[in-house]
């Protein structure tokens, strides 16, 4: 049970009221120290400041901002108690499958005069949509045959990926409209991202959804007896997540402005990574949208931090794997601690 | 003199054991948890070659100090000694290597793994290679079972075997640390008479070869047919202690309860109205079968019956847990299908489940959060958004009416006594407004000042019209509070008792045939 309850609020006494911290601080404190870490070192060696660098650190939002829109899905998943495997191949099957529709048609109209572009809504709503019933079909396996969230999510994980490679049998594709190619352009990412984070965030806190998500990932049992239909809801929660994993696919699509089979391999897992760094517990019913957007940053930094000092790219993937360990393990343990206390 | 652990099983293992009277005792020991006293100032202690019952209601302490004996909790203060000597255990394997073994309730096998390898685990035989020496272990645990007359098969896997038959290889297990104290946790509560005789045969020659055995019950008759003392306990404190044939049932009872039985239930008559619920034939096949009865507005039918006999699974049943196989439920008179707890909510049942714990708590979750989740369902929401403001207002009228004792209502359950999850609880479920209330076994380890604050609310529901169904395991709560009482044996009604004609006996009776 000492595991389960990573990053709660901070009770403190001041002022004789006992009231909470928000226990994202904790992390947004980490993501200050590495941010000035970083500074610190951008100083010592290569002679330049890290923070001061408005456009790089435009660009380090952006490099995070698909992750970032997956993670938020994924938060509500693992608050349940569950995990989603699946995001990284659905965001690169919508990918694929949103750009097919959102090709110009410059060319063949040399041959069809009449062919003319689809509005952006089409490939966007069908890359949506399509992550969307990959999250239905997510929830109600776990929901109807019981089997566990890592198994049925995995099995998404690899047809998808199958999807995505056999729908142009690997090619890739491009020639976008300018009008889709828009989202991907500039800081929009960036404003989906946190457009989605604030729903969401408000969802969870907010609404019989949020508390019922609590709920069930507390405890599952006390859930069902308390009225929620259980089954239900959980197909709910990963329907959002492989909407939001269908959205991120969009997105990434618009900032390439061409789609591969290859897209958001190991998506999925930095958004867990962003998720649990953001104080969520795998165990479930702890967690909020706020610790994963810092959770998230604080991955765009890591990965932005050591570019900047010029740290050679293997030893990024190593550094960041221990970090991510050392988040949580610092976590559980600040945890017990307080629990003794 | 206070050996280490360690020390002490150096000692026993060279032979020299000190030849005390006594083989464990306990002095002015002290046990507290967050908002009880479980144990206050206890004392006991057990002679060589004799069987020791500790008697006492639920939450009254048998079970900390058996745990605290079992090197499972540590006390607070007070001494223990084994054999005169002063012992700290640390952990239960401290007490195993010390020679003092427990068997749990809740049985401790792995159900994949077979009987000996169960038995021996940890001390499994070798041979000269290092591995397992199956062979071996399977001719141990031959001996051991031809010495306690046990007929099981060594290489069964252990899930195949029946509660009974699980219950002996715990026996066995505990028999072959050649332990000198064995503490046994209600161990017939699951048993047969003729597999409780065939226990009591096994008890009786352990005893004879000089073990003393700690052994914990609510069943009297075993208390006089298997004891040779017995220590009480009440509310955390000691008693006494006595032999068995020196007293009768009313003296050990007297002691038990200690107070005016009216006191503690506070039972009013309150008119009692129509029929609300009534269930015919309800059965869930091969739990239980043509469950029928009916409950009236105002009226509190108690459920008796020993575990298992099947009456949490009515209960769970009627609430859509796990829905009937056949049978009627009405609801004023119309009859309903319940098929899932929330259907049963909109019929506006509540139920109060045994287990706070597993099936009870958000345990990670604040009050608040705990208190409101039900009643989520229907109210206080607005297109989809919680209406934040008022069902708190709600929830902290509740918890002032139940008397939750804690600072604000963002404190997480956990942090909480018994009593206080319990009302809390209860609170979620009256928020709901139900008009059929079920609970099982509301005041289950709870102490006695929030039991009798529970006790006075539900009396309270009653006068206001709620039709409750109270299943207890604690004879004097169902005695005291019920209007009727349904006795249940082996997943079938067994009979019916009015509050006039209900005593412990003719409920016993009904409920062990």
């Amino acid at each position: 049970m000492d595991t389960n309850i990573a990053a709660q609020g901070t009770t403190s006494t001041l002022g004789g009221s006992r009231r909470r911290m928000p226990p994202e601080l904790n992390i947004f404190l980490v993501l200050i120290g590495i941010a000035l870490v970083y500074e610190v070192l951008g100083w010592l060696l290569v002679g330049q400041s890290f923070l001061m660098n408005p456009q790089r650190l435009t660009i380090m939002i952006l490099q995070v901002s698909v992750i970032g829109i997956i993670a938020v899905g994924v938060t509500q998943v693992i608050i349940t108690g569950g995990i989603d495997l699946s995001s990284g191949s659905v965001v690169g099957m919508t990918a694929m499958i949103s750009a097919s529709v959102a090709q110009a048609s410059t060319w063949p109209r040399a041959l069809y005069p009449s062919l003319t572009d689809l509005p952006a809504i089409v490939p966007i709503g069908l890359g949506v949509g399509i992550g969307l019933i990959a999250g239905i079909i997510n929830g109600q396996l776990i929901a109807r045959t019981r089997i566990p969230p890592f198994i049925a999510t995995l099995g998404m994980m690899v047809s998808a990926r199958g999807i995505s490679k056999w729908y142009t049998k690997g090619q890739p594709v491009s020639g976008l409209t300018e009008q889709f190619n828009f989202i991907g352009t500039g800081i929009w990412p960036v404003i989906v991202f946190l457009v989605v984070a604030l729903i969401f965030h408000v969802a969870l806190r907010y609404t019989r959804y949020g508390k019922f998500t609590y709920a069930i990932g507390a405890n599952v049992q006390a859930a069902r007896v308390s009225g929620i239909n259980v089954e239900a809801h959980l197909v709910k929660v990963y329907a959002i997540a492989g909407m939001l994993a269908g959205l991120a696919g969009v997105v990434t699509a618009a900032r390439a402005q061409t789609a591969q089979a290859g897209m958001g391999v190991m998506y999925e897992l930095d958004a867990i990574a962003a998720t649990v760094i953001g104080g969520t517990s795998l165990t479930g019913g702890v967690g909020r949208i706020t610790g994963t957007v810092i959770g998230t940053i604080i991955l765009g930094v890591m990965t932005s931090g050591f570019t900047f000092l010029r740290v050679d790219a293997y030893y990024q993937e190593i550094v960041k794997g221990v970090i991510i360990v050392a988040a949580v393990v610092v976590d559980v343990y600040r945890q017990k601690g307080r629990k003794k206390s | 003199m206070t050996l280490s652990p360690k020390t002490m099983a150096a000692v026993r293992a060279s032979g020299a054991v000190p030849n005390a009277e006594y083989l464990l005792t306990a002095e002015g020991v002290r046990k507290e948890f967050p908002g009880v006293v479980a144990l206050d100032d206890v004392e006991f202690k057990l002679k060589r070659g004799s069987v020791h019952a500790l008697m006492g209601e639920n939450g009254a302490g048998k079970s900390t100090l058996m745990k605290i004996l079992a090197g499972i909790y540590h006390p607070d203060r007070g001494s223990v000694k084994l054999k005169g000597v002063g012992i700290q255990l640390k952990s239960p394997l401290d007490a195993l290597e010390n020679g003092i073994a427990m068997i749990h309730q809740e049985l401790n096998l792995m159900p994949f793994m077979t009987v000996a390898e169960n038995i021996w685990i940890r001390r499994e035989p070798k041979n000269r290679f290092g591995f397992v020496d199956h062979g071996e272990m399977r001719r141990m645990t031959a001996k051991l079972f031809e010495r306690l007359k046990i007929a099981i098969d060594p290489e069964i896997e252990v899930r195949h075997l029946s509660v009974a038959s699980r219950q002996m290889v715990e026996i066995a297990k505990a028999v072959s640390y050649e332990s000198d104290v064995l503490i046994m946790d209600e161990p017939t509560s699951a048993l047969t008479e003729r597999e409780v005789a065939h226990l009591f045969e096994i008890i009786r020659d352990l005893r004879s070869q000089g073990i003393g055995i700690v052994y914990i019950t609510h069943k009297m008759n075993e208390l006089f047919e298997i004891a040779d003392e017995f220590s009480v306990f009440r509310d955390g404190k000691y008693i006494g202690t006595h032999a068995s044939t020196d007293v009768t049932r009313d003296d050990i009872i007297r002691m038990m309860v200690g107070r005016e039985i009216t006191q503690m239930f506070p039972k009013e008559e309150v008119p009692i109205g129509d029929v609300v619920l009534s269930v015919k034939n309800l059965t869930l096949d091969g739990v239980f079968h043509d469950v029928s009865f009916d409950v009236r507005a105002g009226e509190i039918l108690g459920v008796a019956g020993l575990v298992g006999s099947g009456r949490s699974n009515v209960a769970e049943t009627l609430f859509g847990v796990t829905p009937a196989s056949s049978g009627t439920i009405s609801i004023n008179g119309k009859e309903v299908v319940i098929d899932s707890p929330n259907t049963a909510i909109r019929n506006r049942m509540a139920f109060l489940t045994e287990d706070r714990k597993d099936t009870g708590c958000l345990l990670i979750l604040d009050i608040l959060e705990n208190m409101q989740i039900a009643v989520l369902q229907d109210r206080f929401v607005k297109g989809g958004f919680v209406t934040e403001k008022e069902v708190t207002a709600a929830c902290e009228e509740m918890s002032r009416k139940l008397r939750v004792k804690t600072p604000n209502l963002n404190e997480r359950i956990e942090n909480l006594s018994g009593g206080n999850q319990q009302k809390v609880l209860i609170g979620r479920w009256l928020l709901t407004n139900p008009r059929i209330l079920i609970l099982d076994e509301p005041t289950r380890g709870i102490d006695v000042g929030a039991k009798a604050e529970i006790h006075r609310l539900v009396t309270e529901l009653a006068r206001n019209g709620v039709a409750v169904i109270m299943i207890s395991s604690e004879m004097p709560e169902v005695l005291g509070m019920s209007d009727r009482i349904m006795v249940m044996h082996e997943g079938r009604v067994t009979g019916f008792l009015d509050r006039a004609e209900a005593t412990q006996i003719k409920v016993m009776e009904l409920a062990a045939r």
